[in-house]
């Protein structure tokens, strides 16, 4: 069954650096890490501590205000080190991995088993992270059973990985994952794929096909659910990514935690942007090798929705695309006036990228101008397709007004949401940390 | 060492201090900064609000410099007809020539020096107490200052009437982006409240016609409302009405040139072409239930109205400042409605206000002002409105849900 979808307002951001559709295994890591801050709101208690011998999939630590919910290793090895903040907080922990991976036995999943029994599996093996909620967009309540299930099948942000290429050999495993989330909910599975792509997608079963067509945001999963089903009050949708799916699968049929991923490594200052098979958690250095230029930012993630990282950094839980941008950090003479052609904008205030359209651009990190009050209307609704006043939204979040951000729609948006309103802004406002915060302060209010 | 690098050193030397907003001011007007983004998008659309704004100013430099031509065509030609010859207006020829330019310039350029100079300062010092970057709103506001007063405003109103506007109609809100009134606008209000004889007489529009007032060489310095509102003939032709060869404030008689920046602001999607469209909808609906009144003779010649009201209602829009105020003021974004549908609203009952103030007003026959900063009072209002369907929805879509 399929339906379609038209996505009218957005924009697509053409850059350079889009992912040669090969595929490299990468080197195997020596360190791998993992951030508790890569899980939103999660506050861990840790089960390991230094020079303990950890199997992949062995829990590293749990969220201390939902216990059920266990985080575990992607790799076994020697937990080296536990780096820690500002008052003891726990910034990541780093293991030294084995040569040959020994896995934990997790066991495979009974395909007769019932709801209970997947959702115990599901916490035990450490794949419940991957489940994740609207609203608060948080890791998912395991107490409440959604009104349904939300995958997006495409990526429509600017240089991310195709999720076609990504998924093609592991069709089996979305289907597995499929399966078995499909006990969890009332409601149906909603997946997107993009119209007149011939997706392999659209041969999976259990699941609702939508074929959406429009530019960015058209292959975000709010997008998805505003328009098939947008979140009421009191409501709760699950939302998960393809990859996970995919690795929910692979540890459903195989009882270990093998927590390799495909990952696309783009952006206009890596030299031969392709494919590359690696474990969540591998160091930046060993994945992305040799051809790196110099003063560049390394994204775990997309341009637009991606986490500073360095290399040094590692690849976090949840990304399945590596950027690498160059870093704006210089001055431009006369840059707030003189005619741009090399830049992307959504006016032609001599700004010429409306004539270019299909140009593809070399962005870098520079903010193009400084931080201002709002001053301009009528812009973010051209690329903000959600049947929400944006620009209200987010004052709402600003001045706190909890009753005020629950009637224009907090509980239908995420962070990412926001993300094209925040490249397009000309007070070059934080929109993303403004809806984290809203939905932060909502969340500790409202539960 | 080149420019760039040795002001990055100032700037790095002194972050943090409490004049470094004063500094960086100059700074970016130079060079956008070096800042990269961090959190958030890693890459950000090449606008920012420098840009906007300048974009404004843009559009706004053809009409100041028709109205500097215009100031000294005016006074010349006020002096031709009080000596009985009646001039033929050229472009060209009387128009486009050094004694109209010096006189011009002399009379505006200062206006424009006082309004950018008093108008900064008050920005800078806010800045520098509360600690935050000088914001470009003023950039805008001091341009459009010296085109909405008349030519021979003394400076010294000009300067305390900018003070006024810029402390009362923003800084006290919190400055750019948070004022509910149009600083412009508040800036001509003060003036016309503070000032009334000065700003309401018949002299002021032409420079030299206050000065002479009561001697041999008095000139008159009449605006075609003014004449209309007195039920006087018109002298002046339909062509000249739209190219600006009129008496009026200083930026505001060349219809044509304000069209070409309206046209601009489109182009750029800098300004808002629904408020503009709706304000003109709404002065020419004003402006034909006039002329059915007086179709009907509800109204007739003796009554004080009848002048204004019998203006054709197209015509509205070549005479006063309306069209400058639907372009320029009434799409100010921080003070118009900021829904796309209140914008229509909005826009509507500007030109409809303004109309009938410019009828019913005899003492003095220009309302657009007027209704701009009275409909900025009211967006926030029909914002509201325009939202509450939208939430109204929402609970709606919860309501079916649960029944």
């Amino acid at each position: 069954m399929s339906k379609d979808i038209i996505v009218k307002k957005g924009l697509d951001i053409n850059l350079v650096g889009d992912a040669e559709k090969t595929l490299e295994i990468s080197k195997e890591s020596k360190f791998y890490s993992v951030y508790p801050e890569d899980f939103h709101g999660v506050y861990p208690k840790l089960t390991v501590k230094a020079n303990d011998n950890v199997n992949a999939g062995d829990v590293l630590f749990y969220d201390k205000n939902n216990e059920e919910v266990k985080f575990v290793s992607p790799v076994s090895g020697k937990i080296s080190e536990i780096q820690r903040g500002e008052r003891r907080k726990v910034i990541s922990i780093d293991i030294k991995a084995d040569k040959n991976i020994e896995y934990k036995n997790l066991g495979k999943l009974d395909s007769k088993a019932n709801k209970g029994k997947i959702i115990e599996y599901l916490l035990n093996s450490g794949l419940w992270p991957f489940i994740k909620q609207r609203p608060y967009d948080v890791i998912a309540d395991h107490k409440v059973s959604p009104k349904a299930i939300f995958v997006s099948g495409f990526s429509s942000a600017p240089l991310s990985a195709d999720l076609d290429f990504i998924s093609k050999d592991y069709l089996d495993n979305i289907q597995m994952a499929i399966d078995v989330l499909s006990k969890l909910t009332d409601g149906e599975i909603h997946m997107s794929i993009r119209k007149k792509s011939d997706s392999i997608l659209s041969n999976l079963k259990n699941t609702t096909i939508h074929n959406v067509s429009g530019p960015h945001p058209a292959g975000n999963v709010g997008t998805l659910i505003n328009k098939i089903s947008p979140i009421n009050k009191g409501e709760v949708a699950w939302t998960i990514a393809l990859q996970d799916l995919i690795l929910i699968g692979s540890v459903i049929a195989s009882g270990k935690f093998s927590s390799e991923r495909i990952v696309a490594l783009v952006g206009s200052s890596i030299d031969n942007p392709r494919y590359i098979k690696t474990t969540i958690g591998s160091q930046m250095s060993t994945i992305l090798g040799k051809g790196i230029r110099d003063n560049s930012r390394i994204i775990s993630g997309n341009v637009l929705t991606g986490k500073q990282s360095s290399i040094n950094g590692h690849l976090d839980y949840y990304s399945n695309t590596i950027t690498v941008i160059p870093e704006g950090n210089d001055y431009d003479l006369f840059g707030w006036t003189r005619p741009i052609f090399d830049k992307i904008s959504t006016s032609r205030a001599l700004t010429f990228s409306w004539l270019l359209p299909n140009k593809k651009f070399d962005l870098n990190t520079n903010t193009n101008g400084e931080h201002r009050a709002f001053v301009v209307t009528g812009s973010y609704e051209k690329v903000f397709p959600l049947d929400i006043f944006p620009m209200r939204i987010l004052k709402a979040c600003m001045y706190n007004d909890l009753a005020e951000m629950e009637a224009l729609g907090m509980y239908e948006v995420a962070p990412e949401d926001f993300a094209l309103t925040e490249f397009i802004c000309v007070s070059k406002q934080p929109h993303q940390e403004i809806i984290r915060k809203g939905l932060d302060e909502m969340k500790k209010e409202l539960g | 060492m080149d420019i760039k690098s040795s002001l990055h050193q100032i700037k790095e030397k002194f972050k943090g201090n409490k004049f470094a907003p004063a500094f960086n001011a100059f700074h970016t007007f130079l060079y956008t900064p070096n800042d990269v983004t961090k959190g958030g998008t890693h890459i950000k659309a090449a606008d920012d609000l420098k840009r906007t704004m300048n974009m404004v100013i843009l559009s706004l430099v053809p009409c100041l410099l028709f109205g500097i031509f215009n100031a000294g065509y005016q006074h010349y030609a006020a002096i031709d007809a009080a000596n009985g010859v009646i001039r033929e207006a050229s472009l060209f020829g009387n128009f486009i020539n050094w004694d109209n330019f010096i006189l011009g310039a002399i009379k505006v350029i200062p206006l424009v020096v006082v309004s950018y100079a008093v108008g900064l300062i008050v920005e800078f010092i806010f800045a520098v107490i509360k600690g935050h970057e000088v914001e470009e709103g003023y950039l805008v506001t001091g341009m459009l200052v010296p085109l909405i007063v008349p030519v021979d405003l003394p400076l010294w109103m000009l300067a305390v009437a900018v003070i006024f506007g810029v402390v009362i109609g923003k800084e006290v809100f919190g400055g750019t982006g948070m004022n509910i009134l149009n600083p412009a606008l508040t800036i001509r209000a003060f003036l016309f409240f503070a000032y009334p004889t000065w700003m309401s007489g018949d002299k002021v529009w032409v420079h030299g016609a206050v000065e002479r007032m009561g001697t041999p060489e008095a000139i008159s310095g009449e605006t075609i409302l003014g004449s209309y509102a007195q039920n006087q003939e018109i002298l002046y032709s339909l062509s000249d009405m739209l190219i600006g060869y009129i008496p009026g404030s200083v930026g505001e008689t060349s219809k044509i040139l304000i069209i070409l920046g309206a046209l601009f602001l489109i182009f750029t999607k800098i300004g808002s072409w629904r408020i503009m469209l709706s304000t003109i909808l709404g002065a020419l609906f004003m402006g034909l239930i006039f002329n059915q009144v007086i179709d009907f003779g509800l109204i007739t010649e003796t009554s004080k109205f009848y002048g204004l009201m019998s203006v054709p209602y197209w015509e509205h829009l070549l005479i006063g400042s309306i069209l400058f105020g639907a372009v320029f003021m009434a799409t100010d974004p921080v003070t118009a409605a900021q829904t796309l549908k209140g914008k229509w609203i909005y826009g509507f009952f500007i030109g409809f206000i303004s109309i009938m103030i410019r009828v019913f007003n005899p003492a003095y026959p220009e309302g657009v002002f007027l209704a701009i900063l009275l409909m900025n009072v009211f967006a926030p209002t029909i914002d509201h409105y325009v939202i509450e369907a939208n939430v109204k929805n929402r609970l709606n879509r919860l309501k079916i849900k649960s029944s």
